[in-house]
């Protein structure tokens, strides 16, 4: 495959790394959140990428159309938003819960008041 | 006829019965309705495996949609034996969640209790019951989502943190469970298993199968925590609700060691896992590594609810340490053990909820001297610690001998003392509560308890009797370990 057929996997690499170290690297609950999601939306993109057919067009039968994309990635990869939204949902009520607790969210802070109690 | 639907009745019960707990707010409705469901699904399962016992496995397709096109459900021996293990405990568990969720999480908040760990149950029965790559990923990431927050309705702050690192790490081990699914897609263009199975090997590019076969099976690790990926699961099991604790302890990771024999077995076959990816030599090592590093940490903790979860992570090495040894003894062993350690320490961790709710505390110095005034319970907690170690007349025994069997048959002396070491070490960290249970001298500032209510004691004890039951009468387990490893020996599922 030439250079620029390969392009949306190293948008999904790049994306998916970044997402990775954010994850990681970052202390504050929030922005490893953030992160989570980059990785996550990085597999969105692998799917709906996979799916794809040159040429092709939404997957509704109309005269003058004959290549369509394959829609079973691009539901499959509904459901998996669905799933994405409902983590960052949970996982934003559990940051205001452990701000209520701790009054940080710092993982560092929080590390350090656990220590001391 | 209502029997040729029993396949998806196990997973459209309880996620109906979910959301009628949420609408009717009260907790004794709630808990009602939670008790009936989890009994209703319990018949359903038994029922379901005796006719795949006795009539070979069953094919269910949803809404009528036939394979491959459509989702189904299959049921063999093995997971079948997997959706009755999960319903028991379920089961077991309800009249004991009365009192100790009226206890840990109050009646106001309970009735969405209740709907959380129904929702946690559809997705575990759901991955059990499918035979749909996909819906294995959607059921995963229900049962992941109620567990996250089960975990942060602990009474401690920190099972806040402990839920919030859970999800993370969850979320990852989910998203690379999904990445390698996708990859499976792109090489077959197919997400069901029968039909992977039969494309997998015939597929043009091998790299992308191996790719998602190493995907897979590092998310799926994640989940089942083998060490080192275990490290979500100590703070998760110690600050969770009692409730919450044993059925996780005993059901998801359990599960997750199901999905992961589906697919390395089935789905991709001995042959690709084994012989060209050489996982047979990474399974053994991780998991004697995590039987005795994860004994060790088990010796050294103070809160006694922490040390057993840190044996959790040294259990599943031994089953995952059967699975590896590859031989049809050594699947048995394995299988034995995912259904025996669910027994002991779902056991365990009810004693461990009974002596919590009478004494706020499990650490070790909290428990001094409880054994005088809840003799039950602490009978309770050494029977099922038995059985954790494995001693003759219990379950755990059962299983133990047969690992030990399994790895002398292949002249392995180095796993087989890894086996006895961790059953010693066992014996180390299960006498330590039992020292302060017995030997100590109760706290003279201690206030008098009574042993634990009979609603939490009579399903403690159910568990207990069935711990020396199967170490007694092992042809049920035994029977059904070697049928479902037959099931899966036998190829395409």
């Amino acid at each position: 495959m030439t250079l620029p057929g390969l392009f949306p996997y190293w948008v999904v690499i790049v994306l998916m790394m970044i997402g990775f170290y954010m994850v990681i690297a970052h202390g504050n609950l929030v922005l490893k959140i953030i992160g989570l999601n980059i990785f996550q939306t990085s597999v969105f993109l692998l799917y709906i990428s996979m799916g794809k057919v040159n040429g092709g067009t939404a997957p509704i039968i109309a005269s003058g159309f004959s290549t369509y994309s394959n829609p079973l990635p691009h539901v499959l990869i509904l459901t998996a938003i669905v799933v994405g939204i409902a983590t960052t949902a949970l996982a934003a009520t559990l940051i205001i819960r452990i701000h209520g607790a701790y009054g940080t969210i710092e993982e560092d802070e929080i590390h350090r008041q656990d220590n001391s109690l | 006829m209502i029997a040729a639907h029993f396949p998806v009745l196990q997973v459209v019960l309880p996620l109906a019965a979910a959301p009628v707990c949420v609408l009717l707010r009260r907790e004794v409705l709630a808990w009602w309705i939670t008790l009936a469901t989890t009994w209703a699904v319990l018949v359903n399962a038994v029922l379901l495996l005796d006719r795949v016992t006795t009539l070979g496995p069953i094919t269910y397709a949803l809404g009528g949609w036939a394979a491959p096109l459509g989702i189904v459900y299959r049921i063999d021996a093995l997971n079948g034996a997997v959706l009755l293990l999960v319903s028991a405990i379920a089961a077991v568990l309800l009249p004991y969640a009365r009192m100790s969720v009226l206890r840990e999480i109050g009646a106001e908040r309970a009735a969405l209790f209740y709907a959380a760990l129904l929702l946690c149950m559809t997705g575990l029965m759901g991955m059990a019951a499918t035979g749909d790559a996909f819906n294995v990923f959607v059921f995963l990431e229900i049962s992941s989502l109620s567990t996250y927050a089960l975990v942060a309705m602990g009474q401690d702050r920190r099972a806040l943190t402990a839920a919030f690192q859970y999800l993370i790490m969850g979320t990852l081990g989910g998203t690379f469970i999904l990445i390698g699914i996708g990859f499976m897609y792109a090489a077959t263009g197919t997400l069901n298993m029968a039909d992977l199975a039969a494309r997998l090997p015939l597929a043009e590019n091998q790299r992308a199968v191996q790719t998602a076969f190493a995907f897979f099976i590092v998310g799926i690790s994640l989940k089942l925590a083998l060490f080192p990926l275990h490290l979500w699961l100590p703070n998760a099991y110690t600050y969770a609700p009692s409730v919450v604790t044993v059925f996780l302890a005993a059901t998801a990771t359990k599960v997750a060691v199901y999905v992961m024999l589906r697919f390395t077995f089935d789905v991709f076959g001995v042959h690709q896992v084994f012989s060209n990816l050489t996982v047979e030599r990474v399974f053994p090592f991780l998991a004697g590594l995590g039987v005795i590093l994860a004994s060790v940490s088990a010796l050294f903790q103070i809160n006694a609810k922490r040390s057993f979860a840190y044996s959790s992570v040294g259990q599943i090495g031994y089953i995952v340490l059967g699975i590896a040894l590859l031989s049809p003894l050594g699947l048995t062993a394995g299988l034995l053990h995912l259904f025996n350690h669910a027994l002991a320490k779902g056991a365990l961790f009810m004693a461990l909820g009974c002596l919590y709710y009478r004494l706020g505390s499990v650490s070790l110095p909290a428990l001094a001297g409880a054994a005088r005034q809840m003799p039950l319970t602490a009978a309770a907690f050494v029977v099922s610690g038995l059985s954790l170690i494995g001693v003759p007349l219990t379950a755990g025994f059962i299983s133990k001998w047969y690992l030990l069997r399994a790895t002398l048959e292949q002249d392995q002396w180095l796993l087989a003392l890894i086996i006895v070491a961790g059953s010693l070490l066992a014996l180390g960290y299960v006498w330590r509560v039992v020292e302060q249970l017995y030997l100590r001298p109760a706290p003279t500032d201690r206030e008098a308890v009574r042993d634990a209510p009979w609603s939490m004691l009579a399903p403690t004890w159910t568990l207990v009797v069935a711990n020396l039951y199967f170490g007694i009468d092992s042809r049920l387990t035994v029977g059904l370990a070697g049928q479902a490893m037959r099931a899966l020996l036998e190829g395409a599922p």
